[in-house]
């Protein structure tokens, strides 16, 4: 690990200032961040610690939403009341991720910014575009069986990692954010992340010193909350690809024609970014519910998507995937 | 920089740098929990933090000044074993003992979670009462692994003490939700005879 400068920000305005003062980066839980800098693949000149600032908090916002401190930790977010009854989605993506240990110091805010996994970026030696522009992305040709298909570009093929970034983005979550000039934006989840394009060491709209401060969730919806994840262990490893789903059944349809009044969908494992279609969602309420129908949204949703090699089981499990948890919600309305 | 683990305070000059896994191991002859990876990927460095279990290897000791921190060296002595120490021995939880360390301080976090009914990945409900089952053990614990495969064991010695432990906290609850709870803890511990 090269050696830093260390701060310790006792005000969210005061850790932007900080921030931009003196360079380098925030740490919150560090549990990604410690990870990277021992392997010297960030070395910031100054580390401003943000893991006492008061945003430790989770409370309801006037429309009846929800509003998340950046320093909840993923533990406690998981655990929360209101998020298990109003927002189980969340808290069920909060539980495939990751190990106790590592849920209990992981921020919310933390979370959204982890880096990738990818082989290449995690290797110091490699080429990789993300961390040095222009060397290349060995990825492609290489060792690719857990990046994405969807969303790449002919520079990197980097999937996000996070489980509870696909839950919030399922849900239509914002990011409020600190500037270090004191004012502050909110950042729809959508508008967050950046697709690689030619600049994949770019990921987020984030501006040098702009601090997460909260996750605001919308008013509750109707509907069944899951999050499926499959992967090659039972605990403790990251997608081959995850569904956050939210799927409401309208009510009284029969057997025969049973419709989707509203679903809300997002996609883990398989994306640059958690990846949401809103075409699929359309097209899954405008007709009768059936495999057919299914077949069509998936076939929508990964009309764009590429495999690298390793990777181009994840189209057809994306497909089976989505069919199945559709075929679930339907079955789970009728009983 | 202060630090306080296991009761005792600490005044420490050391390297920015130095994760808690260092302070203990390298600093102050706490070589209990253990570099197994160095990334947060394997759990013998598992210590307590204020009550919350924590990979020791990801975190830097100057951001955990104030802090209480517990390490396997503060959950018992050999003259004292705490009773998850005795269930690991009566159970065979361990072989080398190499993540031993590691697993005692998770499992006493994984009890206390459990107190707090938090539920897991496993967990049939997000909401609701949470059973004690091997299932929910082993999800639990799934951070902490073990090249001796004692896993078996070990999940049969903390569900055993995490049982005990929720059964003796409904004894002393007033509370008649807590007395259904105390029933299905006490159908677990009948399924295991």
């Amino acid at each position: 690990m090269k050696t830093f400068a260390y701060y310790r920000a006792e005000q969210p305005q005061q850790a932007s200032h900080l921030l931009a003062s003196h360079s380098g980066k925030f740490i919150a839980g560090g549990t990604n961040l410690l990870d990277l800098m021992k392997l010297q693949l960030e070395t910031p000149i100054a580390l401003v610690d943000i893991s006492r600032l008061p945003l430790t908090d989770i409370e309801k916002t006037p429309d009846g939403g929800l509003k998340i401190g950046a320093m909840v930790t993923n533990s406690d977010l998981a655990a929360d009341a209101q998020i298990r009854k109003y927002y189980p989605v969340l808290s069920k993506a909060l539980l495939a991720g990751a190990s106790g240990q590592l849920r209990n110091k992981a921020s919310t805010g933390g979370n959204l910014l982890q880096r990738t996994r990818c082989y290449y970026f995690y290797a110091p030696d490699s080429a990789c575009n993300k961390r040095k522009p222009g060397s290349g992305c060995p990825a492609l040709a290489g060792k690719n069986r857990m990046l994405a298909i969807l969303g790449i570009s002919e520079h990197c093929i980097a999937q996000h990692p996070s489980d509870m970034a696909v839950a919030l983005r399922a849900l239509g979550a914002s990011v409020q954010t600190q500037l270090a000039d004191g004012a502050s934006r909110q950042i729809d989840l959508a508008d967050f992340y950046l697709k690689p394009e030619d600049h994949p060491e770019r990921e987020t709209v984030l501006a040098h010193g702009e601090l997460i401060t909260h996750v605001i969730l919308p008013p509750p919806v109707a509907g069944q909350q899951t999050y499926k994840k499959i992967r090659d262990r039972a605990s403790y490893a990251f997608a081959l690809t995850s569904l956050a789903m939210i799927a409401e059944v309208k009510a009284g349809s029969s057997i025969d024609e049973q419709r989707f009044n509203h679903v809300q969908l997002a996609f883990g494992g398989i994306g640059v970014m958690p990846w949401r279609n809103p075409a699929v969602e359309q097209l899954l309420t405008s007709q009768p519910a059936n495999h057919a129908l299914f077949h069509a949204a998936a076939d929508l949703l990964l009309q764009d998507a590429k495999g690298s090699g390793e990777n181009d089981f994840k189209i057809s499990l994306t497909r089976r995937l989505l069919v199945s948890a559709l075929s679930d919600a339907l079955k789970g309305a009728l009983s | 920089m202060k630090l306080t683990i296991n009761q005792k305070s600490y005044e420490l000059d050391v390297d920015i740098r130095t994760t808690v896994l260092d302070v203990c191991r390298e600093h102050l002859g706490l070589t209990g929990p253990k570099k197994g990876c160095d990334h947060g990927q394997c759990g013998a460095c598992t210590v307590l933090i204020n009550g919350r279990r924590i990979n020791s290897c990801l975190t830097l000791a100057v951001m955990h000044e104030g802090d209480e921190i517990t390490t396997v060296e503060g959950l018992g002595t050999p003259e004292q074993l705490s009773p998850l120490q005795v269930a690991f021995i009566d159970e065979d939880a361990f072989q080398c003992g190499y993540c031993t360390s590691g697993q005692l301080c998770s499992a006493v976090g994984v009890i206390d979670e459990l107190k707090h009914n938090w539920p897991s990945h496993v967990s049939p409900h997000v909401e609701g009462h949470i059973d004690i089952t091997d299932a929910e053990i082993a999800e639990r614990m799934s951070g902490n692994i073990c090249r001796c495969a004692a896993y078996p064991n070990i999940v049969r010695a903390v569900k055993r003490i995490a049982v005990q432990t929720l059964c003796d906290e409904q004894k002393s609850h007033p509370n008649p939700r807590a007395r259904n709870t105390k029933k299905s803890v006490m159908v677990q511990a009948e399924e295991q005879v």
